[in-house]
């Protein structure tokens, strides 16, 4: 078993955080795990990326993820960009934070109102919504190697109290929201 | 654990007890500090955090702390590297055993946060041991080992040892650290016997030498950065025992044994080399990766017999001197009479893949096998149009 996962996102969002959540939760999971960010433009709202990867064997690379199982998209805007294809095949899956299905043909498409249950978990900060926890809970179970046990357990190693309830209850909404795939 | 390399490191600093700890912020090494900072603050690290206004004066303190007989560390990058670079001297000529992270960065103009070798090589004159991580892991280990390797009396000369940015020093891999008790009985104390700061007993030091006596204090670092070689594998193995990992010395031979062509690495694009080094023997191309964890002491000998018998030895060096070649290229070269290609690839943090590595093995050896004698191949870049 060997899988890459990129997340796009902007700035602020958390998607670094939510990289290192997988790849945290793959590590309980029994399995290995790195996640690399790509740094760059770390102003707030700039297009952003990160990786995890995830294996049965030791993970000796440090390259960037090239081919990507799973692309997680948390702006749905970010859909025009080229760099949330790169080296995307026929099979990844597209894990997309928007309410409706987009037209994209030839994939898998995942959906989720990630914005919706961070906003409905009070995961604002400076009127940007948090979107770590959620996609964290979503692609966790798309990857299908991280049970729903494990998510929370991540969470409370982060947070403490209120601010880890409320992010359980959002990874757990994500884990469960994930739509058709 | 999980954990990102610069926080390995800072883990690494606390299970050593280090005492002194003073340093500059710069990216990408501003987290090992920002973690240093929160361990003492938290009171699960007791040691002086001297916030410094800059790096020189960081290196200048450590100085100070390491004369005085304390355990001192400190972390920079780059710029800040060169900045330092005054203090840097000072503390390997003056045989002080600081440790040092370096994570290195491309060195501006024009501005850049990403990796490159070139910072951390710029100081291979200065009397310091240098080692390269290729995992968090590894940063961690080598931190400790830093420690225990420059306080030995029998070489006593400062570490530092560089972490790849970001692909290290924010790559998030699983860590496992070494209970405390094991980190101290491997580390024990710095003992304080030998010619510490003492008003009842002045010494002076950075007084000046003539030249009845200069070459004789330089003869003596030589030689212990060259017997720190011994020490070095020894420190290692004893660090194997205790943390049930095998850890490199001072070169790592991946499947060198019958290989035709070689790739030698550092840092952490090792793994990729090593990956690449798998697909292209399910090829049948019999490759096999030479990995530098020490660049100084030289390990002009373990080179030697690691590339013995190849076709084609591919240097990848991740730095330049203009004029010159690639730094680590010219070091092999002067270490082994193998046919030698020397790749300059992945400058100014430009991605080096698995495929990458691969095509320079194929490339050395369709070069060797055409009766090339060696030379600099520039790797990927962009044709200007």
């Amino acid at each position: 078993m060997f899988l890459e996962i990129r997340i796009h996102g902007r700035g602020g969002q958390g998607i670094v955080t939510a990289a290192e959540m997988i790849a945290e939760a793959a590590i309980l999971e029994g399995f290995y795990a790195q996640s690399i960010p790509l740094f760059g433009a770390e102003r707030r709202g700039a297009p952003v990326s990160s990786s995890t990867r995830i294996s049965e064997s030791p993970i000796r690379r440090h390259s960037q993820v090239r081919n990507p199982h799973i692309v997680a998209v948390c702006d749905p805007i970010l859909l025009y960009m080229k760099e949330v294809f790169d080296g995307v095949v026929d099979g990844t899956t597209l894990v997309i934070n928007h309410k409706q299905e987009p037209q994209l043909k030839g994939f898998r498409v995942a959906l989720l109102d990630a914005t919706g249950i961070a906003v409905e978990n009070g995961l604002v900060s400076a009127g940007w919504a948090i979107l770590s926890t959620v996609i964290f809970g979503a692609v966790s179970k798309v990857t299908g190697v991280v049970s729903k046990g494990t998510v929370p357990k991540v969470i409370r190693s982060r947070w403490d109290g209120e601010a880890a309830e409320r992010n359980v209850l959002a990874a757990t909404a994500g884990y469960d929201g994930v739509k058709s795939w | 654990m999980i954990a990102t390399g610069n926080h390995a490191v800072a883990h690494g600093v606390k299970a050593a007890r280090a005492e002194v700890v003073a340093a500059y912020p710069i990216t990408p090494q501003t987290q090992i500090i920002e973690k240093l900072s929160e361990f003492i603050e938290r009171g699960d690290m007791r040691a002086k955090l001297l916030r410094v206004e800059s790096e020189h004066s960081a290196m200048a303190a450590c100085i100070g702390a390491s004369a005085c007989g304390a355990r001192a560390f400190t972390a920079t990058s780059s710029q800040g590297l060169l900045y330092m670079s005054e203090m840097v001297f000072w503390a390997g000529l003056g045989s002080f055993p600081v440790v040092m992270a370096v994570v290195t960065r491309t060195l501006a103009p024009p501005w850049s946060i990403w990796n490159e070798h070139t910072d951390i090589l710029s100081q291979r004159d200065a009397g310091w041991i240098m080692m390269m991580c290729e995992s968090v892991q590894e940063a961690y280990d080598s931190t400790l080992q830093a420690f225990k390797i420059a306080e030995d009396g029998r070489v006593r000369q400062p570490v530092m040892f560089g972490l790849d940015a970001f692909s290290l020093s924010h790559t998030s891999e699983r860590l496992d650290p070494v209970e405390q008790q094991e980190a101290d009985a491997f580390l024990p104390a710095p003992e304080r016997n030998w010619k510490v700061l003492d008003v009842q007993d002045p010494t002076t030091y950075g007084n000046m030498a003539g030249p009845d006596i200069m070459m004789e204090i330089r003869h003596s670092i030589m030689e212990r950065v060259k017997n720190s070689a011994h020490l070095i594998e020894e420190v290692a193995l004893e660090f194997s025992r205790i943390s049930g990992r095998e850890q490199t010395g001072l070169v790592e031979g991946y499947k060198t044994s019958g290989a035709e062509v070689v790739l030698v690495v550092a840092g952490a694009s090792s793994g990729d080399a090593k990956d690449a080094a798998d697909t292209l023997r399910e090829e049948g191309v019999k490759a096999g990766v030479a990995r530098l964890r020490v660049i100084r002491p030289f390990p002009a000998e373990k080179i030697r017999e690691t590339v013995q018998g190849c076709k084609a030895v591919a240097v990848v060096d991740r730095d330049y001197s203009f004029g010159c070649g690639g730094i680590i290229g010219k070091e092999v070269a002067s270490a082994t009479r193998a046919r030698q290609f020397n790749y300059i690839a992945g400058i100014g943090g430009r991605d080096l893949s698995i495929s990458d590595f691969m095509g320079v093995a194929k490339d050395a050896l369709r070069r060797s096998e055409a009766g090339e004698e060696g030379g600099e191949i520039w790797w990927g870049t962009k044709r200007h149009q």
